[in-house]
This record gives C-alpha cells, sequence and structure tokens, in this order.
C-alpha cells in the first residue's frame, strides 16, 4: 500500500526527516511512536502534501503511483487521510456541505457523477452513528466551536465519509478524555478492514489499547530505529524512549 | 394646463439656446466637454424637462462650484478633471459585435465562469442577437403586471415627463443637492436612472431588477434613483448585475435616494462590478455613490450590497430613522484586489423613538488593495431606547493589502443602546491545507472559506442574486492567496 525509501525533509532548511524507511501493507495498522521532535507531525505533512515542507530526497510509492508526484488535493482524492491533530475552523461553511464538497471533488477525480442528495444523506446518517455525531454538530460550520473532543470524532466522520485506501491519524488522541478515545477507537476499528491501511501516530500507548497495531515503530532523530510487533508500545511505556535511544547507541 | 407650461418651457428653451452661443455646429448628440451653465440648459432642453428641474439643476450646479471634492476618506487617486467631461450624450447606441468571437476573451472566459448563459453574454457585451424575444416578452408581461398593481417602475427621465408631482415632491428630498460634492454635482447633470413608486398598501410580487429596463436606455455616468415605497407597501429592488462591466466612462457619481412612507419596506440590493482596472489599477472606474434612505413610522429600509468591482470606491448606502420604531439595516461584503481601493461603509441616524439599525460589513483584501469601513451611527437627543449593532470584519488574502475601520459612534441619548464588534483575520493557509487535504482544489477552497466568512450578508440577498454572487466573490479572488 504504501513504501517510503530515504525519505529526506526540511523545513526552512532546518532537516527533520533524515531518511526514513516504512513499508505498509494492505490492511495493516502501523503505530509510530516518538518523543517530541522526532519528526513526527512531519511525517504526517509530507505524506499529505503541505507546501511548507520539502522532500529534498526520497521515494513513497502509494499502492503503484509516485505519492509525491502529486499535488494535496490529487493524494487526497486517491485515497490518502490525514487525521489532523488541530483540525481547523472554517466560519460560515456548514460540515455537510464541506463534506459534500469533498466527496464530489473525489468521484470527479474517478469519473463519477456528483452524488444525489438522497445517497449523501443516507451516507451520512449511516456514518455519523459510528462516532456519535449529533445532528447539531453535523449541521454545523466545520469544527466552529468544537470541543476538543468533538473535533476529533469530526475527522474520524470525514474519515469515514471518504473512505480512504490509506490514513493517518495524526496525535488523534490528544486531547481526548476516555470516552471520547473509545468512540474515536471504534470509529476507526469499525473501518479497518483488508483493503485500508492506518498509520497512527501517537505519544502514548494508551491509543494503541484501543486501535491495536500491527507493527509499532519509534522514531528518533527523522529515523525509524526500532520496530516490532504491539508488545513494543507496553515497554516504551515502561521504559521510556532513552531506553531506545541507549539501545541504539 | 400641463401643455401650457411644456409650451412656454420650450419656447424659452429654444429662444434661449441661440442667445448662449449654441450654434448648428454642435453635433447635436454629444455636448462638448466640460461643464457651465449652458452644459445643464442643453442637458435640460435635450430631454424636454420641466422648468423647476432646470432650475433646481443650475441651483445644484451653483451649490457645487462652491464645494471641494473631499479629502477625508482612505483614498488615493488623481481628482478627475471635470472639465475633461462630456455631460451629455444621447443614449447611446452600442456598438454592435457581429459576434462572439470579436468580445473580450477575458470578459467571456470570466462569464462563462459565472454561469451566464450565451444569450445573457451576448446582451451583455453588445453583440447583436436575433432572438431576444425571450427576454423582451418577459419584460413585457412584467410591465403588464406592475401596471394592474399601480406600481410605477420606469427611467427618470421617463418620470420627469409623465410623473413630474411625484418627482418634484421627492426629487433631493432624502439626499439634499448639497449633501456632498458628488451629489450636488450629480444633481447639476445626471442624465437618467430609475425610478419606482409603490402605492399604498401594495406588496411588488416581484425583484425589480434594473435589468428589465436596460433595453430602454443604458446607464449613465451620473445616474439618479428614486424609489418610493408609500404607506404599507414592500419592494425588493435589484440593482446592477454580477457580469464585469466595461464603461468608458472613468467617473461615476450616481445619486440614489429611498423613500420608505409609514409601514413600508424597501429592500435595495447591489451587485457592484465595474471594471477594476489592470493589475496596477490603470483604467478603473471611479465609483463615487450616494446612497440614502429615509424612513417613516415603523417603516424599513435594507440595504445589501456586494461590491467587488471600480477602482475606487467611496459609497456610504444609509438610513434616516425619522419615523418612530422605524428599522434600518446594512449589509456588505467589500472585496478589493490588486490595486483596488474602497472606502464604503453606513451612516445610521436615529433620530426617532425605539429605532433600530443592525450594521453587518465584512471586508475582503487581497493583493495590494486597500478596504477601509467607515460607518457613523448617530443617536438624536429624541431617539429614546434607540439600539444599534455593528458587527465589522476583515480578511485579508494577503500580507501586502490593508484593511482599516473608522467607526463613529454618536450618542445623545443615554437610553440609546450602541454595540460595536470588529475582527480582522488572515485567511489561514492552514484552512486551505484543510480543504486540500479533504480532495478540495485551491479555487474551490478559497471559494468555501470566503463565502463562509461573508454568509450572513450573502443570506440576505435574493435567491438567484445570492448565486451569482457567490461565484463572483470566487472569481474575483482566483489566485488572491499569498
Amino acid at each position: 500500500m504504501l513504501t517510503i525509501k530515504n525519505l529526506h525533509a526540511q523545513v526552512e532548511d532546518t532537516p527533520i526527516l533524515k531518511g526514513l524507511n516504512l513499508e505498509i501493507g494492505p490492511g495493516e495498522v502501523h503505530a509510530i511512536m516518538g518523543p517530541n521532535g522526532s519528526g513526527k507531525s512531519t511525517l504526517a505533512s509530507v505524506l499529505a502534501g503541505r507546501e511548507d515542507y520539502e522532500v529534498t530526497a526520497g521515494s513513497v510509492d502509494f499502492d503503484g503511483t509516485d505519492l509525491l508526484d502529486l499535488d494535496a488535493s490529487d493524494r487526497a482524492r486517491e485515497g490518502l487521510f490525514l487525521a489532523f491533530q488541530y483540525p481547523v475552523e472554517i466560519p460560515g461553511v456548514s460540515n455537510l456541505n464541506f463534506m459534500k464538497a469533498a466527496i464530489n471533488a473525489k468521484r470527479e477525480h474517478q469519473g463519477l457523477e456528483a452524488i444525489s442528495a438522497k445517497d449523501f444523506l443516507a451516507l451520512v446518517k449511516e456514518k455519523s452513528a459510528l462516532v456519535e455525531l449529533s445532528g447539531r454538530l453535523r449541521d454545523r460550520s466545520v469544527n466552529e466551536g468544537f470541543s476538543g473532543g468533538e473535533k476529533k470524532r469530526n475527522e474520524i466522520f470525514q474519515m469515514a465519509m471518504l473512505e480512504p485506501k490509506f490514513a493517518v491519524l495524526d496525535e488523534t488522541d490528544s486531547g481526548l478524555d476516555i470516552d471520547a478515545l473509545r468512540i474515536v477507537s471504534e470509529g476507526v476499528n469499525a473501518m479497518r478492514d483488508a483493503g485500508r491501511s492506518f498509520l497512527v501516530i501517537t505519544h502514548y500507548q494508551r491509543l494503541l489499547d484501543h486501535i491495536v497495531p500491527d507493527h509499532v515503530h519509534v522514531l528518533s532523530d527523522g529515523q525509524i530505529v526500532k520496530s516490532g510487533p504491539k508488545e513494543l508500545a507496553l515497554e516504551l511505556e515502561a521504559k521510556g524512549y532513552d531506553w531506545v535511544k541507549e539501545e541504539i547507541a | 394646463m400641463a401643455n401650457d407650461g411644456e409650451d412656454k418651457i420650450l419656447e424659452e428653451v429654444t429662444g434661449k439656446a441661440y442667445e448662449f452661443g449654441f450654434t448648428t455646429d454642435i453635433d447635436s448628440d454629444k455636448a462638448p466637454a466640460g461643464l457651465n451653465e449652458d452644459i445643464i440648459r442643453l442637458i435640460s432642453t435635450k430631454k424636454n424637462e420641466p422648468e423647476w428641474l432646470l432650475e433646481w439643476r443650475l441651483k445644484a450646479f451653483d451649490t457645487w462650484q462652491a464645494m471641494v471634492e473631499p479629502e477625508w476618506p482612505h483614498l488615493q487617486y488623481e481628482k478627475p478633471d471635470f472639465q475633461a467631461i462630456s455631460y451629455y450624450s444621447a443614449p447611446k447606441q452600442k456598438k454592435e459585435l457581429a459576434s462572439m468571437d470579436e468580445v473580450d476573451p477575458e470578459l467571456r472566459k470570466t462569464m462563462e465562469k459565472l454561469g451566464i448563459s450565451l444569450e445573457e453574454q451576448k446582451r451583455l457585451s453588445g453583440v447583436a442577437v436575433d432572438f431576444v424575444m425571450d427576454s423582451v416578452s418577459v419584460a413585457t408581461s412584467f410591465k403588464d403586471k406592475l401596471a394592474e398593481l399601480g406600481i410605477i417602475f420606469c427611467s427618470m427621465s421617463e418620470a420627469v415627463q409623465e410623473h413630474p408631482e411625484l418627482v418634484k415632491k421627492y426629487i433631493g428630498s432624502v439626499v439634499p443637492v448639497r449633501d456632498n460634492y458628488y451629489a450636488a454635482l450629480n444633481s447639476a447633470v445626471f442624465t437618467d436612472g430609475s425610478f419606482c413608486y409603490i402605492p399604498k398598501g401594495v406588496k411588488c410580487p416581484m425583484e425589480l431588477s434594473t435589468y428589465f429596463r436596460i433595453n430602454e436606455s443604458g446607464t449613465g455616468q451620473f445616474e439618479r434613483t428614486l424609489v418610493i415605497a408609500d404607506e404599507s407597501s414592500y419592494v425588493s429592488y435589484l440593482e446592477g448585475c454580477t457580469a464585469p462591466q466595461r464603461d468608458e466612462n472613468q467617473l461615476h457619481a450616481a445619486v440614489v435616494e429611498l423613500v420608505a412612507l409609514d409601514d413600508a419596506e424597501i429592500k435595495y440590493s447591489t451587485v457592484q462590478n465595474w471594471y477594476p482596472g489592470d493589475e496596477e489599477g490603470k483604467g478603473g472606474v471611479y465609483n463615487f455613490v450616494t446612497k440614502r434612505g429615509i424612513c417613516h413610522t415603523r417603516s424599513k429600509i435594507s440595504w445589501t450590497q456586494v461590491e467587488t468591482g471600480s477602482a475606487v470606491t467611496w459609497k456610504y448606502p444609509s438610513c434616516v430613522l425619522k419615523g418612530d420604531d422605524s428599522v434600518g439595516e446594512f449589509y456588505s461584503v467589500a472585496v478589493t484586489n490588486n490595486m483596488q481601493q474602497a472606502d464604503t461603509g453606513t451612516k445610521m441616524i436615529h433620530l426617532g423613538k425605539r429605532t433600530r439599525s443592525t450594521i453587518i460589513s465584512k471586508g475582503i483584501s487581497a493583493g495590494k488593495s486597500q478596504n477601509s469601513y467607515r460607518g457613523l451611527v448617530q443617536i438624536m437627543p429624541n431617539a429614546d431606547r434607540a439600539r444599534n449593532f455593528s458587527q465589522c470584519d476583515s480578511l485579508l488574502m494577503t500580507d501586502r493589502c490593508g484593511a482599516h475601520t473608522f467607526p463613529y459612534i454618536e450618542t445623545k441619548n443615554p437610553t440609546a443602546q450602541v454595540e460595536h464588534e470588529a475582527t480582522t483575520s488572515k485567511i489561514g493557509e492552514d484552512q486551505i491545507f484543510y480543504c486540500l487535504q479533504r480532495g478540495i482544489d485551491e479555487e474551490q477552497a478559497i471559494s468555501l472559506i470566503v463565502n463562509g466568512y461573508a454568509k450572513d450578508v450573502l443570506n440576505k440577498l435574493p435567491m438567484e442574486f445570492a448565486v451569482e454572487a457567490q461565484k463572483l466573490l470566487a472569481i474575483s479572488l482566483e489566485g488572491s492567496v499569498g
């Protein structure tokens, strides 16, 4: 599904990713953990195609296409989704209109007609149940006045609506209380299937109790320094990141 | 009697023309450049106007001569040479083009993006149209229906001939001749415009649009519009259109007067898209407009405007809330891009008791443009328990543009309640990236964000106008984030 080879990226001349390699197969869930400043969010931004991040070397193959060759909106239309760490507010734009625009952009890309009002509403009903998103939140402006937890639920709702092939969850657990964490995780788990892969970026092991990964990677100073099964997350939680650093040294 | 009067005027006019040195070699359809009493007499004669109107014009001219062009707006432009302008030309025959191929491709592209039908594109660009039957027949049935209800909707010139008593009673009653420099100039030299009268108790069943009288006369450089809603009547009036309008006249100084008598309501919506000039701002229209309405008891006037065009805009649609319990509203979206400058806002003058006003202004600045909101809320001593709410937001698209807010509040009554809120924000790259990540392209992202920002105002526009205005905002701001 996704093959990252020797990826180097920088922001304003400061190198952040320094030769990152990662292979994610179809249907797999990979978790990336690492201390602050290790490059986790940079990886998410680079994959999503944010312009401030300059890729200086390496390649990313996304289901047979050169991901780095596509601009951000084409990556999304090809099935890449990023659940933002800090979802932005767009005042005056209703959540549903926003979703309709997104779905139709994707459908147009696939050579399909715009979605009918009836199908759209049915889809909204189905997917909002998944993350217990109330009608009140659906009808409001995008993320405007949402609590932290509501914003994250809205991200997962959007992911469910867009049915991506590959989703990056960037610290989706930050700022969530235990109930919201459960709702968000259940939403993600309901979407796991053989054709869809996830990259879960997180600071804490807690999220991985709910979304159980197939592989866990430790990111440090722009490189993946250790990989292992899901138990690695528990070990990290117990021993801290310094343990990994010492091990490498 | 009327005939006697007309004859007399005709006699005077024909007798005097020579006296003032008009010779036959003057092109009868176009006055020489320059402004003086003779020119004003010529305009009045050409239009076969009653003497009181000529006198009114001459008085306005005197007033104007004693005034100076205002310096206070936050605008920089070369002051027009008022003696270099020709103040009268007969309703001009637009140069007809043989086909759409002759139309400026940029203009065509924009019209296509706006979703304007081919027929309409031809009409707007002055291409000869074989079949205008559709719009003609629509216009005709439209007129019949209005006539049945006693609604008068015609050109100002026609109104002067057919309904002089109404014109005489109300012209200059809301915007006095000496109100300001451009209003005085307009009063002296206006050539045409629209006139509308809604009789007592009549609710005008359709949006009145200048579109329907476009075939009768083109819009002039100095337009004069007068809308009168008699007691308990209602009218919604649309002015302008979203299609880009080019004009050989650089200076436009229109006057619009609205009169809402007791319990009447006037909704006046404008979409202005005059040519803004090129990227350096060359060749754009200067738009100096005076718009004001007077509200009598329990009446209501709403101004809604979407301003995207012109190189320089100077415009403050205002309400004089004279009657008790009357209501004034101002909803505005003003977009400036490239080198455009806008100084626009409103005045709400509260005279009557329990008068209420609402101001919602949304400025959007892009390129190197300058966008100013200038508003005055004035509560006079008798306006017990008057209320005002103002909200002035500015959205910046680049680091090189400017947004300015000049709110003035004067309250002379301690029971008044005045609220003012203002925000300035820059369009977020984060917002755009969020849209891109959902598969929405940049153009549509900007359109979504900007229309969301302006939603409170766009919602006030009549439905079909609102849809066009949304597209217009997006087009005006294309590629403008930086």
